[in-house]
Protein backbone atom coordinates (compact mmCIF):
# COMPACT_ATOMS: atom_id res chain seq x y z
CA UNK A 1 0.00 0.00 0.00
CA UNK A 2 1.47 3.34 -1.04
CA UNK A 3 2.08 6.06 1.52
CA UNK A 4 0.08 9.25 1.65
CA UNK A 5 3.08 11.14 0.28
CA UNK A 6 3.43 8.73 -2.65
CA UNK A 7 -0.22 9.14 -3.51
CA UNK A 8 -0.20 12.92 -3.44
CA UNK A 9 3.08 13.00 -5.36
CA UNK A 10 1.47 10.87 -8.06
CA UNK A 11 -1.57 13.15 -8.12
CA UNK A 12 0.64 16.23 -8.47
CA UNK A 13 2.76 14.62 -11.19
CA UNK A 14 -0.30 13.66 -13.20
CA UNK A 15 -2.32 16.83 -12.61
CA UNK A 16 0.48 19.33 -13.20
CA UNK A 17 2.65 17.35 -15.61
CA UNK A 18 5.63 17.49 -13.24
CA UNK A 19 8.19 14.66 -13.42
CA UNK A 20 7.47 12.36 -10.48
CA UNK A 21 11.16 12.00 -9.61
CA UNK A 22 11.45 15.74 -8.93
CA UNK A 23 8.75 15.62 -6.25
CA UNK A 24 10.11 14.91 -2.78
CA UNK A 25 8.69 15.06 0.75
CA UNK A 26 10.63 18.31 1.21
CA UNK A 27 9.14 19.94 -1.92
CA UNK A 28 7.08 23.06 -1.35
CA UNK A 29 4.11 22.83 -3.70
CA UNK A 30 4.16 26.54 -4.48
CA UNK A 31 7.78 27.64 -4.08
CA UNK A 32 9.55 24.53 -5.40
CA UNK A 33 7.04 22.95 -7.78
CA UNK A 34 5.51 26.19 -9.05
CA UNK A 35 1.93 25.04 -8.55
CA UNK A 36 -0.49 27.95 -8.74
CA UNK A 37 -3.82 28.28 -6.96
CA UNK A 38 -5.87 27.11 -9.93
CA UNK A 39 -3.78 23.97 -10.40
CA UNK A 40 -4.06 23.40 -6.68
CA UNK A 41 -7.84 23.23 -7.04
CA UNK A 42 -7.37 20.26 -9.37
CA UNK A 43 -4.99 18.69 -6.86
CA UNK A 44 -7.44 19.30 -4.01
CA UNK A 45 -10.22 17.76 -6.07
CA UNK A 46 -8.12 14.65 -6.69
CA UNK A 47 -6.97 14.43 -3.06
CA UNK A 48 -10.52 14.88 -1.77
CA UNK A 49 -11.67 12.02 -3.99
CA UNK A 50 -8.71 9.75 -3.30
CA UNK A 51 -8.87 10.07 0.48
CA UNK A 52 -12.58 10.73 0.99
CA UNK A 53 -11.92 14.03 2.76
CA UNK A 54 -12.34 17.74 2.15
CA UNK A 55 -9.07 19.65 2.33
CA UNK A 56 -9.88 22.83 4.29
CA UNK A 57 -8.18 25.12 1.80
CA UNK A 58 -10.13 28.22 2.80
CA UNK A 59 -9.26 27.76 6.48
CA UNK A 60 -5.58 27.16 5.68
CA UNK A 61 -5.44 30.19 3.39
CA UNK A 62 -7.06 32.35 6.05
CA UNK A 63 -4.58 31.16 8.67
CA UNK A 64 -1.66 31.98 6.38
CA UNK A 65 -3.11 35.38 5.51
CA UNK A 66 -3.68 36.14 9.20
CA UNK A 67 -0.10 35.17 10.05
CA UNK A 68 -1.27 32.28 12.22
CA UNK A 69 0.41 29.67 10.03
CA UNK A 70 3.09 29.47 7.38
CA UNK A 71 2.68 28.07 3.90
CA UNK A 72 5.30 25.48 4.83
CA UNK A 73 2.93 23.94 7.37
CA UNK A 74 0.42 23.08 4.67
CA UNK A 75 2.23 23.08 1.35
CA UNK A 76 5.52 21.28 2.03
CA UNK A 77 4.45 17.85 0.87
CA UNK A 78 5.49 15.86 3.96
CA UNK A 79 3.43 18.31 6.02
CA UNK A 80 0.53 18.15 3.57
CA UNK A 81 0.64 14.36 3.85
CA UNK A 82 0.54 14.65 7.65
CA UNK A 83 -2.48 17.00 7.47
CA UNK A 84 -4.23 14.53 5.15
CA UNK A 85 -3.50 11.65 7.54
CA UNK A 86 -5.02 13.73 10.35
CA UNK A 87 -8.15 14.45 8.30
CA UNK A 88 -8.52 10.80 7.38
CA UNK A 89 -8.10 9.78 11.02
CA UNK A 90 -10.61 12.40 12.17
CA UNK A 91 -13.10 11.16 9.62
CA UNK A 92 -12.77 7.61 10.88
CA UNK A 93 -12.94 8.56 14.56
CA UNK B 1 -31.52 34.99 -23.77
CA UNK B 2 -30.15 38.48 -24.18
CA UNK B 3 -26.73 37.82 -25.55
CA UNK B 4 -25.41 41.38 -25.43
CA UNK B 5 -26.05 41.49 -21.67
CA UNK B 6 -24.78 37.97 -21.06
CA UNK B 7 -28.25 36.86 -19.98
CA UNK B 8 -27.87 33.33 -21.24
CA UNK B 9 -30.63 31.51 -19.44
CA UNK B 10 -34.34 32.30 -19.49
CA UNK B 11 -35.99 30.19 -16.84
CA UNK B 12 -35.15 27.64 -14.20
CA UNK B 13 -37.33 24.63 -15.05
CA UNK B 14 -36.27 22.58 -12.03
CA UNK B 15 -33.76 22.92 -9.23
CA UNK B 16 -33.02 20.47 -6.44
CA UNK B 17 -30.21 21.71 -4.17
CA UNK B 18 -30.35 18.51 -2.11
CA UNK B 19 -29.85 16.35 -5.20
CA UNK B 20 -27.32 18.89 -6.56
CA UNK B 21 -29.16 19.22 -9.90
CA UNK B 22 -30.72 21.96 -12.01
CA UNK B 23 -32.52 22.17 -15.35
CA UNK B 24 -32.82 25.45 -17.22
CA UNK B 25 -34.57 26.58 -20.40
CA UNK B 26 -33.21 29.14 -22.82
CA UNK B 27 -34.12 30.18 -26.33
CA UNK B 28 -31.43 31.44 -28.65
CA UNK B 29 -32.63 34.80 -30.03
CA UNK B 30 -33.47 34.93 -33.71
CA UNK B 31 -31.58 38.17 -34.09
CA UNK B 32 -28.48 39.53 -32.39
CA UNK B 33 -25.55 41.68 -33.44
CA UNK B 34 -23.39 38.69 -32.52
CA UNK B 35 -24.80 36.76 -35.45
CA UNK B 36 -23.78 39.53 -37.82
CA UNK B 37 -20.19 38.53 -37.22
CA UNK B 38 -20.55 34.90 -36.19
CA UNK B 39 -20.98 34.26 -39.07
CA UNK B 40 -22.15 36.45 -41.95
CA UNK B 41 -24.62 34.33 -43.91
CA UNK B 42 -24.30 31.42 -41.49
CA UNK B 43 -25.37 32.54 -37.99
CA UNK B 44 -24.24 30.25 -35.17
CA UNK B 45 -24.41 30.52 -31.40
CA UNK B 46 -20.73 30.89 -30.40
CA UNK B 47 -19.28 27.97 -28.49
CA UNK B 48 -17.93 30.27 -25.79
CA UNK B 49 -21.47 31.48 -25.13
CA UNK B 50 -22.71 27.91 -24.91
CA UNK B 51 -20.02 27.32 -22.29
CA UNK B 52 -21.11 30.49 -20.51
CA UNK B 53 -24.72 29.27 -20.55
CA UNK B 54 -23.62 26.03 -18.88
CA UNK B 55 -21.55 28.06 -16.39
CA UNK B 56 -24.52 30.30 -15.52
CA UNK B 57 -26.74 27.25 -15.07
CA UNK B 58 -24.17 25.63 -12.80
CA UNK B 59 -23.70 28.93 -11.01
CA UNK B 60 -27.36 29.21 -10.06
CA UNK B 61 -27.28 25.70 -8.69
CA UNK B 62 -24.22 26.54 -6.60
CA UNK B 63 -25.82 29.76 -5.36
CA UNK B 64 -28.78 27.71 -4.16
CA UNK B 65 -26.56 25.13 -2.48
CA UNK B 66 -24.58 27.92 -0.81
CA UNK B 67 -27.76 29.52 0.54
CA UNK B 68 -27.38 32.66 -1.59
CA UNK B 69 -24.46 33.67 0.61
CA UNK B 70 -21.61 33.18 -1.83
CA UNK B 71 -20.98 33.90 -5.48
CA UNK B 72 -19.43 31.29 -7.76
CA UNK B 73 -16.89 32.44 -10.34
CA UNK B 74 -15.88 30.27 -13.29
CA UNK B 75 -12.29 29.10 -12.84
CA UNK B 76 -11.73 26.26 -15.31
CA UNK B 77 -13.39 24.58 -18.28
CA UNK B 78 -12.50 21.00 -19.12
CA UNK B 79 -13.64 18.49 -21.65
CA UNK B 80 -15.80 21.03 -23.44
CA UNK B 81 -17.28 19.54 -26.57
CA UNK B 82 -19.32 21.40 -29.17
CA UNK B 83 -21.05 18.47 -30.81
CA UNK B 84 -23.16 20.25 -33.40
CA UNK B 85 -24.19 23.72 -34.55
CA UNK B 86 -26.64 25.73 -32.46
CA UNK B 87 -28.56 28.25 -34.55
CA UNK B 88 -30.83 31.27 -33.89
CA UNK B 89 -34.28 30.43 -32.55
CA UNK B 90 -33.41 27.03 -31.10
CA UNK B 91 -34.77 26.05 -27.69
CA UNK B 92 -32.06 24.85 -25.32
CA UNK B 93 -32.45 22.68 -22.25
CA UNK B 94 -29.44 22.96 -19.97
CA UNK B 95 -28.74 20.39 -17.26
CA UNK B 96 -26.07 20.70 -14.60
CA UNK B 97 -25.06 18.70 -11.56
CA UNK B 98 -22.41 19.13 -8.91
CA UNK B 99 -19.85 16.33 -8.93
CA UNK B 100 -17.61 17.70 -6.19
CA UNK B 101 -17.83 20.27 -3.41
CA UNK B 102 -14.44 21.30 -2.11
CA UNK B 103 -13.36 24.01 0.30
CA UNK B 104 -14.06 27.25 -1.57
CA UNK B 105 -14.56 25.52 -4.89
CA UNK B 106 -16.90 23.16 -6.68
CA UNK B 107 -16.91 21.10 -9.86
CA UNK B 108 -19.95 20.60 -12.07
CA UNK B 109 -20.86 18.67 -15.16
CA UNK B 110 -23.22 20.39 -17.57
CA UNK B 111 -24.77 19.72 -20.93
CA UNK B 112 -27.04 21.49 -23.38
CA UNK B 113 -29.70 19.62 -25.30
CA UNK B 114 -31.81 20.57 -28.31
CA UNK B 115 -34.80 18.38 -29.01
CA UNK B 116 -33.46 15.72 -26.67
CA UNK B 117 -30.06 15.57 -28.35
CA UNK B 118 -26.94 16.73 -26.53
CA UNK B 119 -25.28 19.52 -28.49
CA UNK B 120 -22.48 20.34 -26.07
CA UNK B 121 -21.15 19.43 -22.65
CA UNK B 122 -18.34 20.36 -20.30
CA UNK B 123 -16.86 19.92 -16.86
CA UNK B 124 -16.60 23.24 -15.04
CA UNK B 125 -14.71 24.33 -11.95
CA UNK B 126 -15.81 27.32 -9.86
CA UNK B 127 -14.26 29.19 -7.00
CA UNK B 128 -16.81 30.71 -4.69
CA UNK B 129 -16.56 33.60 -2.25
CA UNK B 130 -18.87 35.91 -0.33
CA UNK B 131 -20.60 38.42 -2.60
CA UNK B 132 -18.00 41.15 -3.20
CA UNK B 133 -20.46 43.98 -2.58
CA UNK B 134 -24.18 44.61 -1.90
CA UNK B 135 -24.76 45.90 -5.42
CA UNK B 136 -23.76 42.62 -6.95
CA UNK B 137 -25.86 40.64 -4.55
CA UNK B 138 -28.82 42.92 -5.30
CA UNK B 139 -28.31 42.39 -9.00
CA UNK B 140 -28.22 38.64 -8.50
CA UNK B 141 -31.39 38.72 -6.40
CA UNK B 142 -33.18 40.66 -9.15
CA UNK B 143 -31.92 38.19 -11.72
CA UNK B 144 -33.03 35.31 -9.49
CA UNK B 145 -36.59 36.62 -9.49
CA UNK B 146 -36.52 37.05 -13.27
CA UNK B 147 -35.49 33.47 -13.96
CA UNK B 148 -37.71 31.78 -11.37
CA UNK B 149 -35.11 31.00 -8.73
CA UNK B 150 -37.08 29.68 -5.73
CA UNK B 151 -37.79 32.55 -3.35
CA UNK B 152 -37.34 30.33 -0.30
CA UNK B 153 -33.76 29.64 -1.38
CA UNK B 154 -32.86 33.32 -1.11
CA UNK B 155 -31.45 34.03 2.33
CA UNK B 156 -32.12 37.70 2.98
CA UNK B 157 -29.92 37.91 6.11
Amino acid sequence: MSSTFDEIASIIAETCDIPRETITPESHAIDDLGIDSLDFLDIAFAIDKAFGIKLPLEKWTQEVNDGKATTEQYFVLKNLAARIDELVAAKGA
Amino acid sequence: MHLEYFHLIDRIAAIDPAARTIVVDAIVPRESTIFEGHFPGHPLMPGVLLIEAMAQTSGWLLIAILGFQRMPFLAAVKEAKMRTFVTPGEALRIDASVIHEGSGFAVTEAKIGVGGKTVCNATLTFRHAPFPNPDMRGHMEAMAKRIGFPEQAINHD
